[in-house]
């Protein structure tokens, strides 16, 4: 088959030309982190200085934005797992409607979400000053994404036939929980929480409104750092956020993929 | 539930009530939609919202069709590199436009070499739209490409055998087939963008976006109850766009991330 100009090349240039856009700007900030003076560019020199400040700078957000992603998966975990079983047992209106209701806080502007948790809790100052706070915002902005995934592994095995078949053969409800819904339901809450963590490590929205000095995390010293330090210490603060992103991105598309079929 | 009820429902009831709770009472939400200045920051991030809606859905449609039709060596590591930026917070997006269009950027160093003066725009609403159109891309690249699958080839052949012009199979199969697709990311891209914070906060020193706008409210005029009916507002408006997506598709709209 001949490639004509307009179906095949044409389209071909333009996919190529968009890809450039979105991939320039990374190679570029990766080029600034490890130029000596991006003022006279790269062939001034490369250096590894930058990357070793903004670690001797920001080490303790990149601790925490791991603790805080970590914990926010379990969370997510414990209160998604419970509601996505019952939502896949018992599929009903009320069903739908607590589906929607979760999701709420994704189509609703984070900047919005925390606006109103500091003006409700925001008095409670062993609340107000801890992480616990930025993590109560991340579960809940995470939360629907766990839940559509388990949800959606769930309901295309028809959990509840499988589960009558084990209750028939004598299984009470938690060697039915351990034997068959957990083992299901392993590549759903894989690809949940593997998107929980990669959306908690990104999240800025309401971590910015949420955070403390005290409690920061990496996009809020991405933020802090894009504000007031250099561009070469920004470039290498970005590059050391791409390390930690790009393989749970890619870790998590892979999940994503297994869980729905194999596709 | 009772966790989403004790920090999501009641926080936004308080949200509501707060509000109307300042010098102007309920008139606040009045306030925020009629004064000028509140007016004109919800003018102008509708009009960039949509203008980069628009901008998404072609550029993002474009190729989405292109890859989804086509099978050639590179094909995977091209879709790669489109869906890398997926994991991107809206703060490194922002800075991305700077190292692009910044003062010491890539646009504006080869306009010098090439004899030209330095251009600059990344802290104007050129600035910001690349941000949300680079934030934007992938999702509709991904949904349209998803749709794309799904739609029969067989029905593109045959109107090409029988003689209908690309432009023709474009406005009569190809964009139809893809209606859902195309209002579902539409929606998403537009309440993304109107909801922007992170690349609104690196780039948006000079123009107020909804979204600065009420950052500014809550630190620098300290005006809590403007800043919460700017929020509630805006919450509002994103929810309602995605709902009327979602009923007129009458599929599910994925969630923005």
């Amino acid at each position: 088959m001949t490639r004509s100009v307009f179906r095949f090349w044409l389209p071909l240039g333009f996919t190529l030309l968009v890809s450039a856009f979105l991939i320039l700007p990374v190679l570029l900030s990766v080029l600034a982190g490890v130029t000596l003076n991006w003022q006279r560019g790269p062939a001034g020199g490369l250096t590894f200085r930058w990357v070793a400040e903004v670690w001797g700078l920001y080490a303790d957000t990149v601790l925490r934005t791991l603790l805080l992603a970590g914990a926010t998966a379990i969370a997510d975990l414990l209160l998604g797992l419970p509601l996505a079983y019952v939502l896949a047992r018992h599929p009903s209106r009320k069903a739908r409607l607590m589906e929607e209701l979760i999701m709420l806080p994704v189509a609703v502007p984070g900047l919005a979400t925390a606006l109103a948790l500091i003006i409700l809790y925001g008095g409670w100052q062993s609340l107000r000053g801890g992480s616990v706070f930025i993590l109560i915002g991340h579960v809940l902005f995470t939360l629907p994404f766990m839940v559509r995934s388990v949800l959606a592994v769930l309901a295309a095995l028809d959990i509840r036939t499988l589960e009558e078949g084990a209750a028939s053969l004598g299984a009470g409800p938690w060697r039915r929980l351990l034997t068959v819904v957990l083992p299901n339901a392993r590549p759903g809450i894989l690809a949940g929480a593997l998107m929980v963590v990669t959306l908690s490590v990104g999240e800025f929205n309401m971590t910015w409104m949420l955070h403390t000095p005290l409690t920061k995390t990496l996009p809020v010293g991405l933020a802090d750092a894009y504000a007031s330090m250099r561009l070469e210490i920004a470039s290498a603060y970005t590059v050391v956020f791409l390390l930690m992103i790009v393989p749970l991105l890619v870790l998590m598309q892979k999940a994503a993929a297994a869980a729905s079929g194999g596709r | 539930m009772t966790f989403f009820t004790a920090f999501w429902l009641l926080p936004m009831a308080r949200l509501a009530l707060f509000a109307a709770d300042g010098r102007e009472g309920w008139a606040a939400y009045l306030t925020v939609v009629t004064h000028p200045r509140y007016f004109e920051s919800l003018v102008a991030t509708v009009l960039l919202s949509a203008a980069v809606t628009a901008a998404t859905l072609v550029t993002g449609g474009l190729s989405g069709v292109f890859l989804s039709r086509h099978r050639f060596p590179g094909r995977r590591t091209l879709i790669g590199l489109l869906t890398l930026p997926l994991a991107f917070p809206g703060v490194v997006v922002g800075f991305l436009v700077i190292l692009l269009a910044g003062r010491q950027g890539l646009i504006g160093a080869l306009s010098q070499s090439l004899g030209g003066s330095r251009i600059v725009f990344a802290y104007s609403m050129g600035g910001l739209f690349l941000g949300y159109l680079y934030f934007s891309i992938p999702r509709v690249l991904l949904t349209v490409m998803a749709a794309a699958e799904k739609l029969d080839p067989a029905l593109e052949e045959a109107a090409r055998s029988l003689g209908a012009p690309p432009l023709r199979i474009l406005l009569d199969i190809l964009i139809p087939g893809l209606m859902p697709a195309l209002i579902g990311a539409g929606a998403l891209c537009f309440a993304t963008s109107m909801g922007a914070f992170g690349t609104a906060f690196t780039l948006a020193t000079r123009i107020s976006v909804l979204p600065m706008a009420i950052y500014t409210e809550f630190t620098l005029f300290a005006d809590m109850a403007i800043a919460a009916a700017m929020s509630l507002v805006l919450g509002l408006l994103t929810w309602a766009v995605l709902a009327l997506a979602r009923s007129a598709t009458g599929a599910g709209v994925a969630a923005a991330a």
